[in-house]
């Protein structure tokens, strides 16, 4: 038995405010707004970075400025002002931290407020933390047990600088800079993000977690991950994100790539919470996200998110099974509430044979809001005996939100069998009334029953991460029956 | 423990309680007994705070209190409870975990600490040998898959968990086989205390010979029009109703 699901809920559920709406007083060290050549040359050198990466990024902004914004997506905002947009800022603090108590103590401070000290971390969970803040990686922990066994886990600039081979040859084979808008914009003006590295046959010891978050005001977030797991490897990476509450809409276009070779594992989990703006729908993280992961000859991927946050979400982490027997899975919890918009699915592209995959979708629409699953499942011609299982559910908690879905399947090989199911329900009185006659809150028992409609999905996190994840669902739907 | 004067309720319009009394104190059982459709479940529904009823005329207290100021949650927090004629499943929620959070709540309103884990489990232990409950359904989904005849039995679980002050069976007895009807009635008489008392709605006199009651309230037509002592029961199984219609109509 599961026993995080046991666990009770967070008691602090009378805060309705956003948790995480401060904004630390580190002073920030700004390019100026707007993007040109100049500003991408500007950022390459402040990174000093060799130039082929210069010329990926020069590239990437060529291929960008003849594209357009999707606009297929069932989600409806105010574009983003690019040229408004200041691309990159970093904690002025250049120094490299020696020790944990180098670190600066307001910097501690926000990661206390964020319920993530690293030194609680440290001590209680074994979780080796790479903290983003605005763009520059400010404590790697573990990095010397992790160094023993070969495992390589860094931001993604000090990858640049010190593991150049691996970025090169591994960047962008998922993600091309072609790929779509955002991945190109992010491909052109990316200031930092994480690495990893599992060399052959070594299974990551532990959680491997890194903590993004928007600081500074009117700062776009542009990250790249890049997880390579060499042949027969195991790794599990978590990823957790926060803003702070602002006003203006603040853009996150992140390219995340995975790289499963031979037998190797990659479980990702995502536990998403940024800003979603207020209850009038006001401010908001514009979230547009390409995530993507190959698999080669066994090796398996998996994508485990529940996303509570953002005004807007576009995300399909996909996986594409190139490798006979690979696997890809899925397992996916989305929130929204008020005036949130969330178009989030996953592509399942099935290239090799024998190759399976599973999607299981939960998506949870509250208040005004609108939650679309989109999902592709490709059978390519020589995928002999794929096969696939989907499963999406919708439940809704007010007659004024939407829930849909778009299935979309795509089968060239008549070996293949592919199931989908999908379910819509709003929220039983039923079940409410009966919670509560046994002594239940309201808020309680929502989300009992919300968390018990997401089993399925939180059972697949690591126990700390589905704790948080519970309370996150707890905390988004406050008072949100109607 | 409650009084219940004259009570009248309206769903969607149409009047369903149409002047009802009924008054049980502690240590007492009292049987309600009428044909289908005469309101015993609306009267349950009531009792527990379900909001769909207008409450048109009358007044129920429990224990001295007015019940109809109170929420759902705090009527049951105040020791009401109701075993569903239709338990509700609800996926993916253990029935443990369900019993804990209530059982935790009922606690916080008297302003006592959570149990601990350990009390917690031999507290299930104890209580779901009371019924002859499998331990496995203890740890299900609430309801989820369970026969008939095992909601019937959680029911009577959860109540021996919670303790309630007033305990409303709602046909706990339908859908019961002998064996499990007799456990069922077993537990129900094992949980009787001078303390707490129970209403027992059921069709057949057959309960009654396992969980005898004090009284027994013929329920017609929103009403309680005839009250005797368990003995009455025994006439309703020979005679039906129409003879009690009969003597209203005469
Ligand atoms: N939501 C509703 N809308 C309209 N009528 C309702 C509603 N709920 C109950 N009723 C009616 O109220 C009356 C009483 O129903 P109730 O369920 O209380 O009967 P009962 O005595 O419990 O019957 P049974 O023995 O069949 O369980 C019935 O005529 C029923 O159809
Ligand atoms: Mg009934």
């Amino acid at each position: 038995m599961a026993n995080y699901t046991e666990n009770e809920l967070a008691k602090d559920l009378e805060n309705q405010e956003y948790k995480f709406g401060f904004v630390t007083d580190i002073e920030t060290e700004k390019v100026p707004s707007g993007l040109d050549e100049d500003i991408i040359r500007l950022i390459s050198s402040k990174k000093n970075e060799p130039s082929w990466l210069l010329d990926y990024r020069l590239n990437a902004f060529e291929t960008w400025k003849k594209m357009v914004e999707p606009e297929w997506a069932h989600v409806r905002y105010e574009k983003p002002k690019f040229q408004e947009i200041t691309y990159y800022a970093a904690p002025k603090q250049t120094k490299k931290y020696e020790s944990w108590e180098d670190v600066d103590p307001e910097m501690k401070e926000t990661m206390t407020k964020l319920g993530i000290s690293l030194e609680e971390q440290q001590r209680l969970t074994g979780v080796a933390v790479d903290f983003v803040m605005d763009s520059v990686s400010v404590a790697t922990s573990f990095k010397e047990k992790l160094k023993e066994l070969g495992i390589i886990f860094c931001s993604f600039s000090d990858a640049v600088q010190e593991h150049p081979d691996l970025v090169k040859k591994y960047m962008g084979t998922v993600v091309p800079t072609t790929d779509n808008f955002y991945a190109a914009l992010n491909s052109a003006v990316f200031t930092d993000g994480s690495f990893c590295y599992i060399p052959k046959g070594v299974r990551c010891p532990m959680e491997l977690s890194t903590y993004f978050r928007i600081n500074a005001g009117g700062t776009g977030q542009f990250e790249r991950t890049l997880v390579v797991a060499d042949e027969g490897s195991y790794v599990s990476y978590l990823e957790g994100c926060t803003a702070p509450q602002r006003d203006e809409n603040q853009l996150h276009a992140a390219v995340v790539e995975l790289i499963a070779l031979e037998s190797a594992e990659i479980k990702y989990s995502t536990v998403q919470n940024w800003y979603p703006g207020d209850k009038e729908g006001k401010g908001g993280v514009f979230n547009f996200v390409t995530k993507r992961g190959i698999c080669e000859r066994n090796a398996k991927i998996s994508w485990t998110q529940v996303e509570t946050g953002s005004a807007v979400t576009w995300k399909y982490p996909s996986c594409i099974l190139k490798g006979d027997h690979s696997v890809g899975e899925f397992y996916s919890v989305a929130v929204t509430n008020n005036y949130q918009q969330a178009d989030t699915g996953t592509k399942m592209v099935h290239l090799g044979k024998n190759t399976k995959s599973t999607i299981i979708s939960k998506g949870i629409s509250a208040g005004k809001s609108q939650n679309s699953y989109r999902g592709l499942v490709q059978i390519h011609k020589n995928a002999q005996q794929a096969r696939n299982f989907s499963q999406c559910d919708s439940l809704l908690m007010t007659d004024e939100c939407g829930a849909h879905t778009f299935p979309y399947i795509e089968c060239k090989n008549p070996t293949a069998k592919i199931e989908h199911e999908a379910t819509t329900s709003k929220i039983g009185e039923d079940q409410l009334f009966y919670c509560m006659q046994r002594g239940i809150s309201e808020e309680k028992a929502i989300s009992l029953i919300v968390n018990g409609y997401c089993k399925e999905v939180l059972n697949q996190l690591p126990m700390e991460f589905a704790v948080e994840a519970q309370k996150l669902l707890a905390i988004s739907l406050e008072g949100s029956v109607g | 423990m409650i009084k219940i004067k004259n009570l009248h309720a309206n769903i969607e319009g149409k009047e369903i309680l149409k002047g009802l009394d009924l008054e049980v104190n502690a240590g007492e059982v009292h049987a309600i007994m009428g044909p289908n459709g005469a309101g015993k479940s609306t009267l349950a529904s009531i009792l527990a705070g379900r909001e769909e009823y207008e409450i048109t005329a009358g007044s129920i207290t429990f224990d001295g209190i007015d019940l109809l100021e109170l929420s759902t949650e705090e009527r049951a927090r105040e020791g009401l409870f109701l075993a569903f004629q239709y338990p509700v499943e609800i996926p993916g929620v253990s029935n443990i975990n369900f019993l804990r959070t209530a059982l935790n709540e009922i606690r916080e309103y008297k302003g006592q600490e959570p149990i601990s884990a350990k009390d917690f489990m031999q507290m299930v232990r104890d209580k779901s040998a009371l019924v002859e409950l499998d331990s496995k359904l203890a740890n299900r989904s609430v309801n989820e898959g369970f026969s008939g005849g095992e909601k019937k039995r959680n029911e009577i679980f959860q109540m021996a968990m919670l303790d309630p002050k007033l305990a409303i069976l709602d046909e706990t007895d339908s859908g019961l086989d002998i064996d499990a009807l007799r456990i069922v009635a077993n537990g129900v008489n094992k949980l009787k205390t001078p303390h707490n008392a129970s209403i027992v709605i059921t069709h057949y006199q057959r309960l009654l010979d396992y969980i005898v009651p004090d009284f027994v309230h013929v329920l017609y037509d929103g009403k309680i029009v005839k009250t005797g002592p368990k003995e009455l029961a025994l006439t309703l199984e020979e005679k039906g109703y129409d003879w009690i219609k009969e003597s209203i109509l005469s």
